[in-house]
């Protein structure tokens, strides 16, 4: 689905990530850790095309990435689903139009999705916060709305970046869950986390691979975690 | 087509996704309604300057004068020697004499009503009116000095000249304002549509992570200054044609000044201008919604 074959990445002269091959398949769930600064957000930034590696190549449903022009990168992006950690929302929207933004940049019929869209804000348990603004909510709800907007096109993978970084334990293991269940549904699912309580808590109940980015590289984390 | 019918028919969601963009949209609005305030006096002007080139050139090119100056006892011969060759010359419509009574009244500014005009050795006038097509002035000139030795013919090209450049200079300089005019608007919306797109650099970036193409994002900005600048352009004729219906209306004493105005089929050109705002905005702000999504990329 998604694949890095020896993808270095430099950034103001230094190198940030070296040789780095790395292969998602349909329905797999990954972890990718390490510590703060060690490239978890440049390699989800790699699989959706926000960066371009330096040297190597990158494959996203078998199209290397590089031979995408700006249009056909954008309906790369609606087969991904992507949750930031800063959650990126339009603040002058409310919750629900914020949720539905890749469908209206689609083209898609607004009225024909909202039945939908009801079901996605009750899922993430935001039916009651759809006609707020982002700068209403709660952490751990900008999370829930951002995760509700990365799934809303049912893409085939999801990207998370940090999902749990700004919410307390009991939200984290909810957005934890929510992430889980899509995996059951047939999405491959990356969460890039330095949060290693998440990982465990997510071992018991999910088959998944965890990644940790160690000098510029990524490697298959040991059995600690 | 298709393209025009969807940036006028818009789609509600869509545009809400880029946000009220403040002073931006203030100044595409002041910029559109003051440049086509501008236009339509610039247009008024021009027009005006074109009508008045058309009608001294017509009027002034289509007759002349043969002034005869000879010693009294000759005076009467050869004027009339002067119209026979008149009438035997083509392009000639119609050719007489001044009376004395008629060259009194041409004098009477100067002189008076009362010029004994019989004791002033005054030369003899003969108007000709120019038939189609016109006569060879300088063919008539040579026959003349020939055939007639006190006889000049002015064709008034000496001073309807000056006049008639005059009038397409002023008619030149008002299109040339027009131009201008253009691109000074051309130019402040494309500034106005930088800003936005600069200003709203995170609500690209968030349109683009959620798989919105460059062609939407575009769309979507030059679709709401092409709005505004055509709401402008329509505020700014309104108020340009109600200001030239305010000026005095056109008269013989008033001339030039109080002709300034549109008549008949030229009142399609203020009815052009906000559409051709519009248009205007429309190419500078996708070009800038271009160049901008290229950088931001």
């Amino acid at each position: 689905m998604i694949e890095l074959e020896q993808v270095a990445y430099s950034y103001g002269g230094g190198e940030l990530l070296s040789d780095v091959s790395l292969r998602l398949n349909p329905g797999s769930f990954h972890f990718l850790t390490g510590p703060s600064g060690a490239g978890k957000t440049t390699v989800l930034k790699l699989c959706y095309g926000e960066l371009q590696p330096t040297t190597g190549r990158i494959r996203a449903f078998e199209t290397d990435m590089r031979a995408l022009d700006r249009d056909q990168m954008a309906l790369m992006r609606r087969r991904m689903g992507i949750v930031h950690q800063d959650c990126r929302f339009l603040d002058h929207l409310p919750v629900a139009d914020n949720v539905a933004l890749p469908l209206t940049v689609s083209g898609r019929d607004f009225a024909q999705e909202s039945g939908n869209l009801s079901e996605l804000l009750s899922w993430v348990g935001l039916s009651d916060r759809a006609d707020a603004r982002p700068p209403e909510l709660s952490g751990g709800e900008r999370q829930r709305a951002a995760l509700a907007r990365a799934v809303i096109m049912s893409p085939d993978i999801v990207l998370a970046d940090e999902p749990t970084g700004n919410v307390d334990w009991d939200m984290s293991q909810r957005l934890l869950q929510l992430l889980i269940e899509l995996n059951r549904m047939g999405k491959t699912v990356l969460i890039a986390t330095h949060d290693l309580a998440l990982i465990r808590a997510a071992k018991s109940q999910v088959q998944a691979r965890v990644l940790r980015i160690s000098n510029r590289r990524v490697q298959l984390a040991g059995a600690d975690l | 087509m298709n393209a025009i019918m969807k940036l006028v028919m818009g789609d509600a969601q869509a545009d809400r996704v880029v946000p009220p963009t403040g002073f931006t949209a203030r100044l595409t609005l002041f910029a559109s309604g003051a440049m086509a305030f501008l236009t339509v006096f610039a247009l008024a002007l021009s027009l005006a300057s074109g009508r008045l080139a058309h009608r001294w050139g017509e009027e002034l090119a289509r007759s002349a004068t043969i002034r005869i100056s000879a010693p009294a006892d000759q005076m009467a011969a050869q004027t009339e020697a002067a119209l026979t060759v008149l009438r035997q010359t083509p392009g000639i419509a119609s050719a007489r004499a001044l009376t004395d009574e008629e060259q009194s009244a041409l004098l009477a500014p100067w002189f008076g009503a009362d010029l004994p005009l019989d004791t002033l050795p005054m030369p003899r006038l003969i108007e000709v009116v120019e038939g189609y097509p016109p006569f060879d002035a300088q063919g008539l000139r040579l026959r003349l000095a020939a055939e007639v030795p006190g006889a000049t013919l002015d064709d008034h090209t000496r001073w309807r000249k000056p006049l008639v450049d005059a009038a397409q200079s002023l008619r030149r300089l008002g299109w040339l304002s027009i131009l201008l005019i253009g691109g000074a608007m051309a130019a402040m919306i494309t500034l106005a549509a930088q800003a936005a797109l600069a200003a709203n650099h995170q609500v690209i970036e968030v349109l683009r992570l959620v798989g919105a193409r460059d062609g939407y994002i575009a769309l979507a900005f030059v679709r709401r200054f092409t709005i505004r600048a055509f709401i402008g352009a329509a505020v700014g004729v309104s108020l340009g044609l109600l200001g030239v219906m305010l000026l005095p209306s056109a008269s013989d004493e008033g001339g030039f000044l109080t002709g300034l105005g549109f008549q008949g089929a030229s009142w399609i050109w203020p009815i052009l201008i906000p559409p051709l705002g519009a248009g205007m905005a429309l190419l500078s702000t996708g070009a800038a919604a271009r160049r901008t999504l290229r950088r931001l990329s």
